[in-house]
């Protein structure tokens, strides 16, 4: 069918008049609704069971909703109260906007010096920069533990946010000079020609044009640190411990106590959520640049 | 200046991280003045520009990542020097042997299983009217915490015992079909494979992302050829589609394959490592701050280190090919 199909059509529309053979199969529908169904409903048997009495919870499936349907917002509001769960909320904010905000100028200076200032030992400052992306930070933990002790910050938001930093760093300046490379030289000979300074191709020419580097990079960030577990386990002591090291917690202490968990978890995955899907564009763009991290 | 390190209500707390961000800005930008001025030797800017950063993954990557390997060749108070027997006990341990076959399968299982998923996905769903939604309730599960997917599955596989209503979806499906319900994170080796479905789940959104970039970018000359030739369905699947992304395939894989071997929040929210589910980078933090036994941490660290670096390597380079082809 697709040698007689015009060629005025362009490229996308000729693409989608071949797809529809390709979804006609029964069978390949079948596949992709089967993993669309695997990979949603976990995830909305928990949120609904957020929302169902604690006796109803522990008596019944939460299927059973659909023929017999009871909701609360009780577990919500016990969820809030117990366990320090609004305080870790708070807490979870408090330790990301910083340890998003810092790593991204850091490394757009970084970056900045890595694509624009011409010296000596670049490339291979660039490249070991580039390599330590590779150690897992399990092996920074104790020794990073150690100095806080020393320095008698330990526990504190000012390691948390530290820490955090310096993970982010590598994979940050790595981001974002590629996309800073991607900016033609012209434009920034132009500035230095008109006598511009560092500072003013910085953030006059540069910072405007690398508004969607910043997004990719800044949701990962805010993803990674929101979501960690590992680093607030390590470094945050209780009072200063956010959501994720809170249902952690009591995932190992009341594990049946589902009103708990359930509404717990739902509290701490809305903001990602919402983060996420207004700024799913970026995120995509980013992990397609090479953004990921383990 | 207590409450600046302890702060206790949430407007101090509030007020401490704003102090903490205008802190940081002033420094760069008292920094930045520096450096700008005119006439100053061509290093002056360059140490600016790049010194704090370098200062920072200093102090915090490379001095860090030293310590603990020469901490993993001594005893647990750092002191005596004992050579490899740190290793040696990792590998000759049966508790560790079990962690490292997890790990095996862990990082062989998980890779594939999200790599394989996520291209069927994305070939089913291609240009399809639903494509946007389909595609995002796969990727979905990569926003939320790993804590939050364990939770999510440890639900899925709650156990009430027999003749009590199950609450657990899996085992209503199994009681369903006649079966006996089962406590599945308890009973190894079992438990782990109910552990990496969970990992599965999280990173074939990753694996459906990239590879459907990949196949949009196909060329269609291709395609249109394979078509004349007569290639449809199937084998258009497998002489064409997969031959055509396979840079990026390998990319998916060793991406997954280094999230996989790091990641140890699955195993700890889950099991806690119990049961005979630990993995290396589970058992390293048990070893470390809850055993007592910063030496057989720093070890396994260094040991999780060395598996990762040539994954990396590998991984750089295919995405330097999967680059030039896109």
């Amino acid at each position: 069918m697709s040698h007689d199909t015009p060629r005025k059509l362009t490229r996308k529309e000729q693409r989608d008049v071949d797809s529809k053979t390709r979804l006609a199969s029964p069978a390949a529908s079948l596949i992709a609704v089967l993993i669309a169904i695997f990979w949603t409903v976990p995830t909305a048997g928990l949120l609904i069971t957020s929302f169902r009495p604690q006796a109803d919870i522990r008596r019944s499936g939460w299927w059973t909703v659909f023929v017999d349907p009871a909701f609360t917002l009780d577990n919500y509001g016990e969820a809030l109260q117990a366990n320090n769960m609004l305080n870790s909320f708070v807490n979870s904010f408090i330790i990301t906007i910083p340890a998003v905000i810092i790593p991204i100028i850091l490394a757009l200076l970084a970056a900045y010096a890595f694509a624009w200032i011409d010296f000596k030992g670049r490339s291979i400052l660039f490249a070991a920069v580039f390599a330590l992306q590779v150690i897992p930070i399990q092996v920074t933990l104790i020794p990073l533990l150690t100095q806080y002790v020393q320095w008698g910050l330990a526990g504190t938001y000012w390691t948390v946010w530290l820490s955090h930093t310096i993970f982010g760093l590598p994979l940050a300046i790595f981001l974002m000079h590629n996309f800073m490379k991607e900016i033609p030289a012209s434009l920034i000979e132009a500035a230095r020609v008109d006598g511009a300074g560092h500072v003013r191709v910085f953030f006059q020419v540069l910072m405007p044009l690398l508004v969607p580097a910043i997004a990719s990079f800044g949701i990962f960030q805010f993803l990674w640190v929101w979501n960690d577990l590992l680093v607030s386990l390590t470094f945050a002591s209780t009072e200063y411990s956010p959501m994720t090291k809170v249902i952690a917690g009591l995932s190992g202490s009341f594990g049946s106590k589902w009103y708990l968990l359930s509404a717990g978890a739902f509290i701490s995955m809305l903001v990602p959520m919402i983060v996420f899907l207004s700024l799913q564009r970026y995120f995509v763009r980013g992990l397609l640049a090479g953004g990921v991290k383990g | 200046m207590l409450w600046l390190m302890k702060p206790e209500t949430v407007p101090e707390k509030i007020f401490v991280m704003f102090l903490a961000i205008a802190l940081f800005a002033l420094v760069m930008g008292i920094v930045l003045a520096v450096v700008d001025r005119p006439r100053l030797p061509k290093w002056v800017p360059v140490v600016g520009y790049l010194g704090p950063a370098v200062l920072l993954i200093t102090f915090g990557l490379l001095w860090p990542g030293l310590l603990t390997i020469k901490q993993s060749f001594f005893d647990h108070q750092n002191i005596q020097f004992v050579g490899l027997d740190n290793y040696v006990r990792i590998f000759t341990d049966t508790l560790f042997l079990t962690v490292l076959r997890n790990t095996f399968f862990w990082v062989l299982i998980v890779p594939i299983g999200a790599t394989v998923l996520g291209l069927i996905y994305a070939v089913l769903v291609d240009r399809t009217p639903f494509e946007k939604l389909a595609k995002t309730l796969i990727f979905l599960p990569m926003a939320i915490s790993m804590v939050g997917a364990s939770i999510i599955w440890k639900f899925m596989y709650e156990y009430k015992p027999e003749g009590v209503n199950q609450i657990g979806l899996i085992n209503q499906i199994v009681v369903m079909f006649g079966g006996e319900p089962q406590q599945f994170l308890l009973a190894p080796p079992q438990n782990t494979f109910m552990l990496i479905i969970v990992m599965i789940w999280i990173q074939a959104g990753f694996a459906m992302t990239v590879l459907s970039a990949a196949i949009k970018a196909i060329p269609d000359e291709i395609i249109e050829a394979a078509k004349v030739d007569g290639a449809t369905g199937m084998r258009l699947f497998w002489w064409v589609t997969i031959p055509s992304v396979r840079p990026a395939i390998i990319v998916v894989l060793t991406t997954i394959a280094m999230g996989t071997l790091k990641a140890f929040d699955i195993v700890y929210t889950m099991t806690g490592g119990q049961f005979d589910t630990s993995v290396i980078a589970n058992e390293f933090y048990t070893q470390s701050f809850t055993q007592d036994q910063p030496n057989i941490g720093a070890a396994l660290a260094v040991l999780l280190f060395i598996i990762v670096t040539p994954i990396i390597v590998y991984n750089v380079r295919q995405m330097r090919i999967s680059e030039g082809e896109r």
